[in-house]
């Protein structure tokens, strides 16, 4: 059945027709019809954000915590090249988006008319897929092939750019229905052959290790549910990236915690001398693997991913197996319960003696102090506080954002919102908001930096406007940490430009944006501030003030391997650890 | 094994060999898909030695690129998975690896000049079974086919015999056998 109607009305329809109840966005000239539709209608709630990039971020969190799209509404010209950060972000992290730019009509593209850009040139390496919507008969169907094509397979961001006149032209409006796309079908089912070949060298493994990654969470509740599976029934220890926290319960024994350039060390020395790596839904990524030729040389490499490319991209694998994480595990633990392969025991055995004595080595441990807050010890004293609430929590990009993701430890997935491949700093804050719009009585804890906050802290007044209760948890050291941590190894300590002078007063500019403002600089008043933090129903800034010279531990140094990590007590022999090659290439 | 590196940055793999790689790859024919494809190619950094792009079936709206490339055997497995990913693609074949693939080349080549280099300019030209498609009393235009080195090899004969300039379409390739892509 279809309906005639306007363009703008067809993007309300459809966002309606697609489940959308809420869209971040920024209005402007060339978006007026569609805001006109938004106006005259009550399915799809607008969310006025700040920044357009904030909108962005704010639909990724939305999307993470939910596993559904998220959506935003930007202007043309500035409104779209404001959005490109945020649709970068959720390329980099596969996070679904439906992002709708408005355009100058259609007779003056090209004419470097008022607050015209070439969105789709310049959003094309940043999106999955873009469209300009050059006649109204096509905006039915590309709308909802922008939801298919954002949800589907490895999701990503796709961008509709739809001209002014288009928005005002009248057309027959159709609902979604099963399509299939000639060239984009993305494959669900992996080879079985290749499946019986992973589980053939998994049940001969005698020193195994599962290595996943954010393809899990992006796979969706029942992925979570079958790795738990099938590494119970294996009883073989595993690891993740910092994008697949919560896949795996981190209160479990077989966990290892995060691996990679600050992992701990029994997850990466695991990773070094394994002998079979179970690799799901992770792509190998630099911060993963360290010096790639000294990367787990001696084990087989079982890869799981949706995307054929991530395959041998950068690490050359033994079993590339093409699927839907879901599908594929499916696959693998039936499999598993029906092989009549019975693994090593006594390899196994010895295997996790081994992983025992690294975990004693206790590699995330830190000097403790009773008059100064460690960082550390913040972040552990929120974990305790509020991990029997329904909590979710999102990052910005930093020393604050590894130490979150070393010390707050995850049970369940879509609790963790982070922006791991891009490291937008500026991400946590907007992000709070999308997810605390999608869960209105959950618990949302930006953990963040000071620096990288205030890249973004124009949200608060979003925050504040639809009465969105975040917790921004501000580990202030008045410098960006991690840049003063890399000036420190790698520059002699010449701390350029990284400490910041004339930061604002944080309580003050939460009662500035009509939110409520904390200040904590004792560890004695860190449990009552938090209780404070937790109690207040605001959106709150909470000013942590932590030891200024904090580094994040432990850390494999530029140019070595998973077997050459520093630790936090050989944190004085920082100089030497880093080769002068390393020095040049990160 | 993996490439030798220092950084936590992968380097090139750069213990392969590169080889040319001839890919065919058949395309939606909309606004915008060749620079998704070349896009792809300069943002990733792959090198383009060749590239040729037409409708094919103009009632399908499919255009058929083919792309000569160079790179490693990993590098040519990415940009083939690469080129996969994008939306409007709907195939990608690799005609160097399928070891069936024919490949063509056209040019037209603008040569100057009077007396006996204008006559073994012709002669040659017919050796190499070029036609004259343009001439004047004192020069040619030859329209040659064939593969690539028999092109290049005619356009070096021509050099020394007053070549002007030389215009070559790029390498279209198709798989022998009766089976289309």
């Amino acid at each position: 059945m279809s309906r005639e109607m306007t363009g703008a009305e067809m993007v309300i329809e459809a966002l309606a027709d697609q489940g959308v109840k809420h869209i971040f966005g920024y209005p402007g000239g060339a978006v007026l019809p569609i805001y006109d539709a938004i106006f005259a209608q009550q399915k799809v709630q607008h969310i006025l954000v700040r920044h357009e990039q904030g909108a962005v971020h704010a639909a990724e969190g939305y999307a993470r915590s939910t596993g559904k799209v998220g959506c935003v509404l930007v202007t043309s010209g500035p409104g779209a090249t404001n959005a490109v950060t945020g649709l970068t972000d959720a390329l980099m992290d596969s996070i679904p988006i439906v992002c709708i730019t408005g355009q100058v009509p259609t007779h003056l593209i090209g004419n470097d008319a008022f607050q015209e850009c070439d969105t789709v040139g310049i959003t094309r390496p940043c999106t999955k897929h873009n469209y300009l919507v050059k006649r109204i008969e096509d905006l039915p169907r590309v709308l909802h092939e922008a939801f298919h094509i954002a949800s589907s397979g490895r999701p990503g961001p796709v961008v509709v750019d739809i001209p002014k006149d288009i928005q005002f032209a009248k057309g027959m409006y159709s609902k979604p229905k099963d399509f299939q796309h000639k060239g984009y079908q993305p494959k669900l089912k992996g080879d079985m052959e290749k499946i019986k070949a992973a589980i053939e060298l998994m049940a001969r493994a005698k020193r195994p290790l599962f290595y996943t990654g954010g393809g899990i969470i992006n796979s969706g509740k029942a992925a979570s549910d079958l790795l738990r599976e099938l590494v119970k029934l294996s009883g073989y220890p595993i690891t993740s990236t910092l994008m697949g926290l919560g896949a795996f319960p981190a209160a479990d024994p077989q966990w290892m915690g995060m691996l990679g350039m600050h992992g701990t060390l029994e997850a990466n020395m695991a990773m070094h001398d394994c002998d079979v790596m179970i690799c799901i839904g992770a792509r190998f990524d630099d911060r993963i693997t360290g010096r790639l030729d000294a990367f787990s040389p001696g084990s087989k490499k079982i890869h799981v991913d949706i995307d054929a490319s991530s395959i041998n991209k950068n690490v050359k694998v033994d079993v590339g197996i093409i699927g839907d994480c879901a599908h594929v595990l499916e696959d693998m633990v039936r499999l598993w319960r029906t092989s009549s392969i019975h693994p090593d025991k006594k390899a196994l055995a010895d295997w996790w003696k081994q992983i025992e004595k690294w975990r004693g080595r206790k590699s995330l441990a830190y000097r403790s102090s009773s008059d100064i807050i460690k960082p550390q010890y913040a972040i552990q004293r929120l974990y305790e506080l509020t991990k029997d609430r329904d909590t979710y929590i999102t990052t910005e990009v930093g020393q604050h954002q590894m130490w979150a993701a070393q010390f707050y430890h995850f049970q369940e997935p879509n609790r963790w919102m982070t922006s791991g491949g891009l490291g937008t700093m500026g991400y946590g804050l907007p992000a709070a908001v999308g997810v605390q719009l999608a869960h209105p009585k959950s618990l949302v804890i930006d953990i963040a930096g000071e620096a990288s906050v205030l890249m973004t802290m124009q949200e608060m007044s979003t925050a504040a406007q639809y009465k969105l209760p975040i917790k921004i948890f501000i580990l202030n050291n008045q410098y960006m940490g991690m840049v003063r941590q890399w000036q420190e190894l790698l520059h002699g300590g010449r701390y350029a430009e990284s400490y910041t002078h004339s930061l604002p007063d944080f309580v003050m500019l939460a009662e500035a944006y009509r939110g409520y403002g904390i200040r904590c600089e004792k560890p004695g008043d860190l449990d009552r501030a938090i209780k404070e933090m937790i109690d207040v129903d605001k959106p709150v800034i909470f000013d942590c003030m932590v030891d200024q010279n904090e580094n994040c531990f432990p850390m494999i140094p530029s140019g070595r391997a998973h077997n050459e990590m520093i630790l936090g007590d050989a944190a004085e022999k920082l100089e030497d650890a880093v080769t002068e090659e390393g020095k040049v290439m990160v | 094994m993996n490439a030798p590196s220092t950084s936590h940055y992968p380097t090139a793999p750069t213990a392969q060999l590169s080889e040319a790689h001839t890919l065919s790859v058949l395309v939606d024919n909309e606004p915008g898909v060749l620079a998704r494809v070349i896009g792809l190619f300069s943002g990733r950094g792959y090198n383009i030695d060749s590239l040729t792009v037409s409708e094919t079936e103009h009632q399908k709206h499919l255009s058929l690129i083919t792309i000569v490339t160079t790179g490693t055997p990993m590098v040519i497995e990415q940009i083939k998975n690469q080129l996969d990913r994008l939306v409007p693609i709907h195939r990608v074949v690799d005609m160097t690896t399928s070891g069936r693939a024919i490949e063509r080349e056209l040019a037209m080549v603008k040569v100057k000049g009077k007396g006996e280099h204008r006559v073994e300019a012709l002669r040659l030209a017919d050796a190499f079974r070029a036609r004259v498609i343009d001439a004047t009393t004192e020069s040619f235009v030859f329209e040659i086919t064939g593969k690539s080195d028999k092109i290049e090899q005619f356009v070096a004969l021509m050099l020394p015999l007053g070549l002007v300039e030389v215009s070559r379409t790029g390498i279209a390739a198709i798989m022998r056998g009766p089976e289309g892509m």
